[in-house]
């Protein structure tokens, strides 16, 4: 009997000299080697988005700049604007003009450099019953007839919806994503730890992890990019849609690829801060709702009936 | 105790007026134009008159068999007629219910005779599509940019390809 437990505590101890050995060496093959490029070195230490002075600011979007150009062969920008004072975004859907045609998910994709293989897609069209109204258990998003609208059915598209009260930020064990002063909430892709923690609380669905490398054809990459929206993405990190920030803060601001892009005008974007704004006429005179109101998670997407 | 009976009766008169001001400006205002890209003509069907100042107005109801064959009508056929939006006596314009002109670029005042919502909301940007920058200069569309007015249901589009599921991405 006492043998017996002798040996199983030996076997238990070299058992854990053998992971400490593992855990080590991991350890060290995970640390740039000494043929690594200081690049490499600089993005290991670089500090958190918001923890960077001016000029460390400079020298992260000069590295990226130069690393993403060589990558894709391209020019390519990395903006870092900030959000524009007295603006808060929101975002409206006309549920009785969307006839489910996919153009937004395809012109997002394209936008905002998304992974082509392993596919990602920050838009999903569910197609529902008209029966039935917005009953999400009998939700189709595979959905593929000759012709939309099918009989019978309406579309409603879903994406990130810039909750006021996000849940995904809450659970960030890092603070690899926020909440920023327009409303729109984003990742740093470099200080992401690839948890997935966020994707777990987002009751949306509206956050996607980059599970391989992600393929993003050289000719097809969009060069304009901001630093929390559509620059390219390394493998094991989340993404998510940020209303194209590269865009919309621009001055004047551009609108999102997928309200451009829509052939029936569904899409409406805007400031809820202005009371000019189509965003805030539709709100204060159609019907409008959001989605999973009682999880009290306070998006600012609105899906409305304009009739 | 005078003032009070002056204004009792003289009141509701002044204020019938002043409404009835009020509610022509308004209407005058709501009149206002909105800059548009070109209707989207034909190829070389426009100005109408170039044709149409060879043959004499005919109002008769009538089956179209020699020119603009290609038209059906799918809007409302069995109450309209071509002479109910286009303008009889000047080819080169619309024409509203009131008999007034309108402008191929203004049409939208035509179609806002019946449909007052759409306008409504088309004039404030909910419906339709508007593009330019949500924070400057914003563009139009007129309606007949989207609906063909002689059959303006939206027609069906083929969807784009819809996500791989996840099962058939794993092999």
């Amino acid at each position: 009997m006492s043998d017996n437990k002798k040996n199983s505590y030996d076997q238990h101890r070299s058992r854990r000299k053998f992971l400490k050995g593992v855990a080590a060496g991991a350890g060290l093959i995970a640390l740039p080697g000494k043929d690594a490029s200081a690049s490499m070195w600089e993005e290991f230490f670089q500090k958190h988005f918001k923890e960077l002075n001016k000029d460390e600011l400079k020298a992260v979007i000069n590295r990226l700049e130069a690393k993403y150009s060589g990558e894709f062969d391209k020019k390519v920008t990395v903006k870092t604007t900030l959000p524009i004072e007295g603006v808060r975004y929101g975002y409206a859907l006309d549920l009785s003009r969307c006839i489910g045609c996919r153009r937004c998910v395809y012109a997002c994709v394209k936008e905002n450099n998304q992974s082509r293989d392993p596919q990602i897609h920050w838009i999903r069209v569910m197609q529902l019953d008209k029966e039935k109204g917005v009953d999400l258990s009998r939700a189709e998003h595979y959905y593929n007839p000759e012709q939309v609208p099918a009989k019978g059915h309406f579309y409603m598209p879903v994406q990130c919806q810039q909750c006021e009260k996000p849940p995904c930020t809450k659970v960030c064990p890092v603070q690899a994503t926020w909440k920023e002063k327009d409303g729109i909430v984003v990742v740093d892709y470099n200080w992401c730890i690839g948890c997935r923690y966020c994707m777990a609380a987002c009751p949306y669905g509206a956050r996607h992890f980059n599970w391989g490398k992600p393929g993003l054809p050289k000719a097809e990459m969009n060069p304009v990019t901001h630093y929390l929206g559509n620059r390219p993405r390394p493998r094991g990190v989340v993404e998510k849609c940020t209303f194209c920030v590269q865009r919309t803060r621009e001055q004047p601001g551009r609108y999102p690829a997928c309200e451009e892009i829509c052939p029936v005008g569904a899409r409406k974007f805007g400031n809820l801060l202005d009371p000019e704004s189509e965003i805030r006429y539709l709100i204060e005179h159609k019907r409008v709702f959001i989605l999973k109101e009682e999880l009290n998670t306070q998006p600012k997407f609105f899906y409305f009936y304009a009739t | 105790m005078k003032i009070s009976r002056f204004f009792s009766r003289k009141f509701p008169l002044s204020a019938l007026v002043s409404v009835l001001i009020l509610a022509s400006v308004t209407v005058y205002a709501a009149e206002k134009t909105f800059e548009v890209p070109r209707p989207p003509f034909s190829e070389g069907i426009f100005p109408c008159s170039q044709c149409h100042k060879y043959f004499k107005p005919n109002p008769k109801r009538r089956v179209l068999t020699e020119y603009h064959t290609e038209i059906v009508l799918h809007h409302a056929e069995g109450e309209r007629w071509c002479t109910d939006c286009h303008n009889l006596l000047n080819r080169d314009t619309l024409r509203l219910v009131s008999g007034d002109p309108v402008d191929f670029s203004e049409s939208y005042r035509l179609c806002g005779q019946c449909h007052g919502d759409k306008y409504r909301d088309w004039k404030v940007g909910v419906h339709g599509k508007r593009t330019g920058y949500w924070n400057g200069e914003k563009q139009y569309l007129l309606c007949v940019h989207c609906h063909n007015p002689h059959d303006p249901k939206f027609k069906s589009l083929k969807p784009l390809p819809p996500p791989v599921r996840p099962d058939a991405a794993r092999h």
